[in-house]
């Protein structure tokens, strides 16, 4: 075979052919067995013919020919394409390694909007996307009236109601609920050393089972398990492996639990947790059945779960309630009660229940880091931007070496690729650092925080936002090269060169939009910040700084209730006498609820001689108090407090709060009158202040207090105010309890303020994230402008010089070069107050006493933005006027 | 016999075709005629399938092609053994030689095998 001849090396100059390639193969066999059958004296008309014969179907062998070349073209290009790729990846690490600041700092750029990113969506992942950990999440409702001022109480259900309820409907695979009104550290672990506090759920019979959960050890409870008493409990994975050192032979063992022997008869898995989805931030140790019989005349006290039966819908189950709802008594011995939750039993999904609240901030969160990696992306193009401008002779001399400008261009998104994939790789590194450092904030009452993870969802996450920020900020500066003339700039740019000018104006432009972006970033942060401070400054109507709380444990039993009455008050009062003879102790008091807690309602009272309409009075929220509690509390208060001597056998007194005082006595001083609880009377003796009774933000309804010498509190919080930190005084107040009462377990000593803390947490949480998103971009921001500036006086060294050799002052050419800067500033500012404006009034549901207009907000904003771009700009301003003239007149 | 409609069995012809590019790269024709003249005329290819086998084992990177010119001077695609091509020759032939070996061997036979044997 002879080389390659020279017309073959062009033969495909306009690319691959392999429909010609194959016809011309085809054409020279036929022709070269024609030349052979003319040897052998055929004549040539007839060759022709039989070598056509011979060959057979010659057009399906041509189409073979070109299915199998095609594919084989398409082969080759992809393997050109990746040997390209490898070349452009490593060129790219060639130039970076050339500037290794440059990459340094594109990449902590890109690290830190990116693990934003990916933090985020983890987030909004877990609590809004992802379905609850549980079988068929989707089928599970909860089932409560529409949310009221009135809290937990108007949120639960009755006993008989509850089985009324699941006796009727129709649309559920099974009902089931939970005793909402538990506090934390309501059981005393005994019998194992030192008693031990533990928070235990009373769940009805069948709760796990429609929840489908499964024990990871023993068994769950059964459905007749809810009736009459049985001693039996199951652990929570968590307790079992912190309290019984995951002993594997725990089932079927006896623990001692407020003194009564428990039998252990199984342990959940690890992944049901079940503060995270009913009872954020809270930690649940054990479990017992709920006794409905015990339970019947109390009230309103089961949250209803129910389990939709397979393609029902929520809005056929509440149609269903709808239905069932008048058929139901609230107590079945009282056929007055019946109907009484007519249009209180609405179905909506779980999911929503536990993170519906939440979707606001997330979605305002989401948009915040959003915003960043924009800005984040901004800034980098503008980096490439100058970069390719001093590169431009580089792309120049390889475009003329015969590189395709689509070349130069893939050259630069591979380069922005590297950046940002590197930037992805710290970025994820960091956002499951913050993840994992999340995820283990129990103080944060978020539902589902514990199941926070970076999962494979978020990885993917990870890879669109790198692809999607290199595509973003490395095509600009791609095209902008692509698109200048390469003749003009292997000639050399000098300042005055038009494509510089060009790109000064995309840079300025880039630059006015990223500020826009961190002004409105600046503006949301900031009225968040203060709603928050709003939320901290609501008088609580108690002073909880100073004052701590320990859950104390007391034996009260005794054949009446008149005796335990007594019992207990000799009891509390011995406790208080006790605690606050120690050194730093101002005022002690017990409670059994303490505010911003659940709540519960007693029967409504009813001021003597005032006829009222059912529904018009209030159900108050119930205190069970000793005296000394108001003070140590520090609740405002008017009157006088309970004293000793209200015992069992002395009048019935109560203390209502303000709110209260005003429906039951418009106008009039409430105290000495007296309210009327069926045939029972109680003589108001004082006027306390308004205590936020659920949460911080919302409102406050009435409130009354009882003696604990008087009616049965369900615990007892001891509350103690102090002069000194709370917790230098832990040590001496429990050694004080176990003096009196052996049995005390080592509950924790509480500060007040840790559950004011607690309460406004979710705020806190997304107020520090989107403020920290907020410096983020202002950060970036101050970036972007210092370096559009910076780069500008160096272009312009020239003509700064000539200036100051013509006899302009340092002063003229730095307030030039500042003016400059703010002026850039100020383009975005007017840009960023627009949107913000728009912004703000989309999250002014997520504010607090807060306009959406606050001016000083908007003042905050454009003080910190001008102060970050004088700053930005003082920099390179301070070397303009640093230029010397005689230098820059010589070096050209 | 007739030769001329002897049918291959599946693969013979990958491993003629393979077998005709060890002395060095052929173009298509030729190898049609080295066949034909390497078996004493008594394989015919036919060449309406030659081509279809050798593109083939052109994609399965078994031959290599390049465009030249023919000894009368016309552009002809020459098709190369590449390395692939060889090893998977030296093992065809192994195969091929085995597979002869049986079907000579039982066509040979005499006499039914034992009953015992086949069971």
């Amino acid at each position: 075979m002879t080389p390659t001849p020279i017309w073959r090396r062009y033969a495909r100059i306009l690319g691959p052919d392999p429909a010609a390639d194959v016809k011309d193969e085809l054409s020279f066999h036929l022709q070269a067995k024609i030349d052979d059958l003319v040897t052998q004296g055929w004549s040539p008309d007839a060759a022709r013919h039989e070598a056509e014969r011979q060959f057979g179907d010659l057009r399906a062998v041509q189409q073979i020919g070109v299915r199998i070349g095609e594919k084989m073209e398409r082969r080759k290009r992809l393997q050109d394409y990746w040997t390209d790729s490898v070349q452009d990846v490593r060129y790219t690490f060639r130039t970076l390694r050339r500037d290794p600041g440059f990459a340094a700092i594109s990449i902590l750029i890109l690290a830190l909007a990116i693990g934003a990113n990916i933090a985020v969506f983890s987030v909004v992942n877990t609590l809004l996307l992802r379905p609850l950990p549980f079988t068929d999440s989707r089928q599970l409702v909860w089932i409560a009236p529409r949310p009221t001022a009135c809290g937990l109480s108007c949120a639960t259900y009755s006993a008989d109601a509850f089985e009324e309820f699941r006796e009727q409907s129709r649309v559920y695979q099974g009902v089931t609920g939970y005793m909402a009104f538990t506090t934390p550290d309501n059981m005393r672990l005994t019998g194992r050393g030192e008693p031990e506090p533990a928070t235990s759920f009373e769940v009805i019979g069948d709760f796990f089972q429609v929840l489908g959960v499964r024990p990871a050890m023993g068994r769950l409870f059964t459905q007749d398990e809810s009736r009459g008493q049985h001693p039996i409990a199951l652990l929570s994975n968590a307790y079992w492996r912190r309290q019984f050192i995951s002993d594997p032979a725990i089932i079927g063992k006896a623990v001692e639990l407020n003194g009564t022997p428990i039998t252990i008869v199984g342990v959940l898995p690890d992944s049901f947790d079940f503060g995270a989805v009913f009872s954020p931030g809270a930690k649940v140790d054990l479990f017992t059945p709920l006794d409905l019989n015990l339970e019947r005349d109390w009230g309103n006290i089961v949250t209803l779960i129910g389990r939709l039966k397979p393609g029902v819908t929520v809005a056929q189950a509440f149609d269903d309630s709808n239905r069932v709802a008048p058929n139901i008594y609230f107590n079945v011995k009282y056929p007055q009660t019946l109907g009484r939750y007519k249009g209180d039993l609405i179905p909506v999904s779980l999911k929503d229940y536990a993170t519906g609240k939440l979707r606001r901030s997330l979605i305002a969160l989401w948009c915040a880091v959003g915003a960043i990696l924009l800005i984040a992306g901004v800034n980098l193009s503008n980096l490439l931007l100058a970069r390719a401008v001093a590169r431009a002779k580089e792309f120049a001399v390889r475009g003329a070496l015969g590189a395709s400008r689509g070349r130069i261009v893939r050259q630069l998104l591979m380069e922005s690729l590297v950046l940002s994939s590197a930037g992805a790789a710290l970025g994820l590194g960091l956002a499951i650092m913050l993840i994992m450092w999340l995820a283990h904030q129990g103080s944060v009452a978020l539902p589902l925080l514990s199941s926070l993870r970076v999962d494979g969802q978020a990885l993917g996450w990870t890879v669109l936002i790198a692809v999607f920020t290199a595509t973003i900020f490395g095509l600009l500066p791609g095209l902008r090269i692509a698109s200048g003339n390469l003749q003009e700039m292997l000639k050399d740019s000098g300042p005055g060169a038009g494509l510089g000018r060009k790109h000064e104006r995309v840079r300025a432009a880039l630059v006015i939009f990223e500020v826009a972006l961190a002004c409105v970033l600046l503006v949301s942060a900031g009225l968040l910040l203060r709603s928050f401070v709003k939320v901290l400054d609501v008088d609580l109507g108690f002073q909880p700084d100073r004052s701590a709380s320990i859950k104390v444990d007391y034996d009260d039993s005794a054949p009446t209730e008149e005796a335990r009455q007594a019992k207990r008050g000799e009891i509390f009062q011995q406790i208080i006498a006790r605690l606050s003879a120690l050194p730093g102790v101002e005022a002690a008091g017990i409670s059994d609820y303490l505010p911003l807690g659940p709540n519960r309602e007693w029967d409504t009272p009813v001021p003597k001689g005032k006829i009222f309409s059912p529904g018009e009075l209030p159900d108050p929220l119930v205190y069970v108090i000793t005296p000394g509690f108001i003070r140590a509390l520090g609740i405002h208060m008017h009157g006088r407090d309970f004293t000793w001597a209200d015992g069992p056998h002395s009048e019935r007194v109560v203390l209502i709060n303000a709110s209260a005082a005003r429906v039951y006595w418009p106008g009039e001083d409430a105290v000495g009158k007296i309210l009327m609880r069926d045939k029972e009377e109680d003589r108001v003796v004082g006027v306390v202040g308004d205590v936020h009774e659920e949460t911080v933000e919302g409102g406050t309804g009435s409130q009354i207090y009882y003696p604990a010498m008087q009616q049965g509190p369900s615990g007892a919080q001891l509350v103690i105010r102090t002069s000194l930190p709370p917790a230098t005084l832990a040590a001496s107040v429990l050694h004080a309890l176990r003096e009196l009462n052996p049995k005390q377990p080592s509950a924790e000593f509480r500060p007040i303020q840790t559950i004011v803390d607690r309460a406004v947490s979710p705020r806190r949480f997304f107020m520090l994230l989107v403020a920290a998103f907020a410096g983020l971009g202002l950060l970036l921001a101050a970036l972007g402008i210092y370096g559009v500036i910076s780069y500008s006086v160096t272009q312009q060294a020239q003509a700064i010089g000539i200036r100051m050799a013509l006899g302009a002052s340092v002063g003229h050419v730095q307030r030039q070069v500042l003016a400059g800067t703010l002026r850039l500033a100020l383009a975005g500012m007017v840009l960023g107050t627009l949107v913000a404006l728009a912004v703000a009034r989309l999250i002014s549901s997520l504010l607090f006493a807060t306009s959406s207009w606050d001016l000083p907000t908007y003042l905050g904003m454009a003080l910190a933005l001008l102060l970050v771009a004088a700053i930005s700009g003082f920099i390179p301003a301070r070397r303009a006027s640093g230029v010397n003239p005689m230098e820059v007149l010589r070096s050209n | 016999m007739n030769t001329a409609k002897l049918e291959f069995f599946r693969g013979t012809l990958d491993v003629l075709i393979l077998k005709a590019l060890v002395w060095g790269p052929l173009h298509g024709y030729a190898i049609t005629n080295l066949i034909r003249c390497q078996s004493d005329d008594a394989l015919l290819l036919e060449e309406g399938t030659l081509y279809p086998a050798l593109w083939r084992l052109e994609n399965k990177g078994l031959l290599d092609a390049e465009w030249g010119l023919s000894e009368n001077n016309r552009k002809a695609k020459f098709y190369r053994l590449t390395a692939a091509g060889r090893r998977q020759l030296r093992h065809q032939v192994k195969t091929w030689e085995a597979y002869a070996a049986a079907v000579a061997k039982v066509l040979a036979a005499t006499q039914p095998p034992l009953p015992e044997e086949i069971a």
